[in-house]
């Protein structure tokens, strides 16, 4: 009897302090700088961490954690330099040695495969799964990291999961409920407060820390907003800061209920998976949605599939030729605190989201830029590459040509007849073969 | 959850593979990596598809032909040594250990000798040890695609085929090719060199 009468005890204050301390204050959008204390404490602490390392480092040799430079000692000279050879410029056996040693390098190590796996540290952070390089430095340092390890599991992780479930639970119910209201200003209003305490709950949930900048930029009715993709928490980030229209494949389970709970109490546009191949079909109901411009934003994400937040690959043209004013978003993730990028080959969603609950945080800023139209004589594809340009600048990611959901598909054929034409160019433009007596 | 350690004992047969291929510890490991990367459903092994979705070398026009050489004999299936193995004719040459080698010992991977092998059988598209003037054609058609004609492209063919081609068989065997390459400087044109 004691037992359970104890445990009961618990879980009361335990659910109280939670509504009280989280629960109620995100309601009404109150930060009442709990968050605050930790990240700073986090800080402290990870700057500690890295300064044993460091000086850790210096009594040994280990191998430089070289993150950012290549593996290969690279020739980036042009076709034309790399192919010249003893004679004139026609075809030669030895041409084939190009084209191998180019092939050659691509294997060992290429632009885009590295995008499709989570971001190397500078300085570890205290995770077992972001320590590569990093060895054994000292008693205390690992002493930090059996506690970081206590913390993380036992306490935040739970208390992680309560604020999940109930933020999750209070959308589906105060959307159903919402929903049932008549359409009517008061039912928007009421959708957006249930849309907006929820998703800051979550983001609780999941200890984020989101810095927003040039909040005047924020997108508009009528308008679509197009932001580089990171992982599924993306949604959620930006959502906390205004409400949007959604677009995706109806999905089933837990992520279908919670589809179509949203769907009572605002529109958003779903397709069926079947309704996504059709690409004219896709844009027509696009466009009907954002002809009234009475509707809130559409929220779209270009690239098709997540990336790893160092750089932006290739915009799908798709959501470009819709018309109507374009809302930029950059988001880019500190990884020191945690890794929130997807990587939909190697985790489920499940797993996933347990490793962002047990990383320290989610720190991530935000930018929104000026709202951008295609111009005269410029085509969808032009557009959507300066729309990329804007984003990457502003996030300080790298900018890809090629496309993210190449590791589903194969590469178009363009690409390949670009390098054949200089080379054709090359061995038959000389106009030597004519010319040459035998 | 992953943590990569570096110790290159998670290689399986690594000492075997470094006398055969001559590549240092550390450039095994990180080769090691990028084997386990390029495996992207965690097989163990590569297939064609996993090399085919490295996009720079899907835009190579001779990258069907360097997906070949990583499966001779029809195999599906490439496991970390085959890998290594053919990365390791790209193997800058080591002046001081070729001075240093042991005469009874094969011939290292990244000998000149073995990079032109390896040159040669990006054209001998059905290996029987010769170059025949069909083939010189579709290799020359893969590197140019549409942009030649075909007249074009058969005098091409011809005309290196007949330069190169000194018994008059019609086709170029391996001592014919390295003999029209005996003055190119090989080594620096097939080095690729990774950085410690």
């Amino acid at each position: 009897m004691d037992g359970a009468e104890l445990a009961g005890q618990v879980l009361y204050t335990w659910l109280t302090l939670v509504l009280g301390l989280i629960l109620l204050p995100s309601a009404f959008g109150v930060s009442l700088g709990i968050s605050e204390i930790y990240m700073k404490i986090l800080v402290k602490t990870l700057e500690w961490a890295t300064l044993r390392i460091e000086t850790g480092v210096a009594k040994q040799s280990i191998l430089k954690n070289s993150a950012s430079v290549g593996i290969i000692q690279r020739d980036e000279s042009p076709m034309e330099k790399g192919l010249s050879g003893l004679r004139g410029r026609d075809f030669e056996l030895s041409d084939v040695f190009y084209f191998s040693k180019k092939g050659l390098e691509a294997i060992v190590e290429d632009e885009v495969t590295q995008r499709f796996s989570s971001e190397e540290l500078v300085s570890w952070n205290l995770l077992t799964r972001t320590n590569v390089n990093f060895q054994y430095i000292s008693p205390r340092l690992t002493m930090v990291w059996v506690l970081g390890v206590i913390v993380r599991y036992c306490v935040l992780l739970p208390l992680r999961l309560t604020l999940a479930f109930i933020g999750i639970s209070l959308f589906v119910i105060g959307t159903t409920l919402v929903g049932q209201l008549p359409r009517s200003s008061l039912k928007n209003l009421l959708s957006e407060v249930v849309h907006l305490t929820c998703c800051r709950i979550c983001v609780r949930a999941l200890s984020g820390t989101i810095h927003y900048h040039n909040r005047q930029y924020r997108p508009q009715k009528g308008g679509i907003c197009v932001a580089n993709h990171t992982s599924p928490i993306d949604v959620l980030i930006l959502t906390t800061d205004g409400c949007y229209t959604m677009v995706g494949q109806v999905h089933g389970g837990l992520m279908g209920i919670i589809q179509r709970a949203m769907v009572k109490a605002c529109p958003h546009v779903w397709f069926e998976r079947s309704e996504m191949k059709d690409r004219h079909l896709v844009i027509k109901r696009l466009k009907e949605h954002i002809a009234h411009k009475k509707e809130l934003p559409i929220l779209i994400f270009p690239e098709g599939t997540c990336i790893n937040n160092t750089s932006v690959m290739m915009f799908k043209k798709g959501s470009f030729e819709i018309g109507g004013t374009i809302h930029p978003v950059a988001i880019k993730y500190n990884p020191q605190f945690g890794d929130a990028f997807w990587n939909s080959s190697k985790y489920n969603m499940v797993s996933y989201l347990l490793r962002v609950m047990t990383s320290w945080a989610i720190v991530c800023d935000v930018w929104y830029m000026p709202p951008m139209t295609r111009e005269e004589g410029e085509d969808a594809v032009q557009f959507a590459n300066r729309v990329k340009s804007a984003i990457a600048v502003q996030g300080g990611l790298t900018e890809l040509p090629w496309d993210g959901g190449l590791k589903r598909a194969k590469v178009k054929d363009t690409f390949k007849e670009e390098q054949q034409k200089n080379y054709s160019k090359m061995i038959v433009g000389n106009g030597s073969l004519e010319s040459e007596l035998d | 959850m992953g943590s990569r350690s570096s110790h290159a004992a998670k290689i399986p047969d690594v000492d075997s593979i470094r006398r055969e291929t001559g590549f240092s510890q550390a450039s095994l490991l990180r080769l090691y990596h990028r084997f386990r990367a390029l495996d992207r459903t965690g097989k163990g092994y590569l297939s064609r598809l996993d090399l085919q979705q490295i996009e720079a070398l899907a835009v190579n026009p001779l990258g069907d032909r360097i997906i070949d050489s990583f499966f001779p004999d029809g195999s599906l299936r490439l496991d970390f040594p085959g890998f290594v193995r053919v990365l390791a004719h790209f193997r800058p040459v080591d002046e001081e250990e070729d001075g240093n080698r042991d005469p009874k010992e094969p011939e290292p991977l990244n000998s000149r000798m073995n990079k032109l092998r390896f040159a040669f059988q990006l054209y001998d598209l059905d290996r029987d040890g010769k170059i025949s003037r069909h083939e010189m054609l579709q290799v020359l058609r893969l590197m140019v695609g549409v942009q030649v004609t075909e007249e074009q492209l058969e005098s091409i063919a011809d005309r290196t085929v007949q330069e190169a081609d000194e018994d008059g068989d019609g086709a170029v065997s391996f001592l014919e090719f390295t003999k029209s390459l005996e003055k190119m400087n090989i080594e620096q044109k097939m080095s690729i060199r990774i950085l410690k």
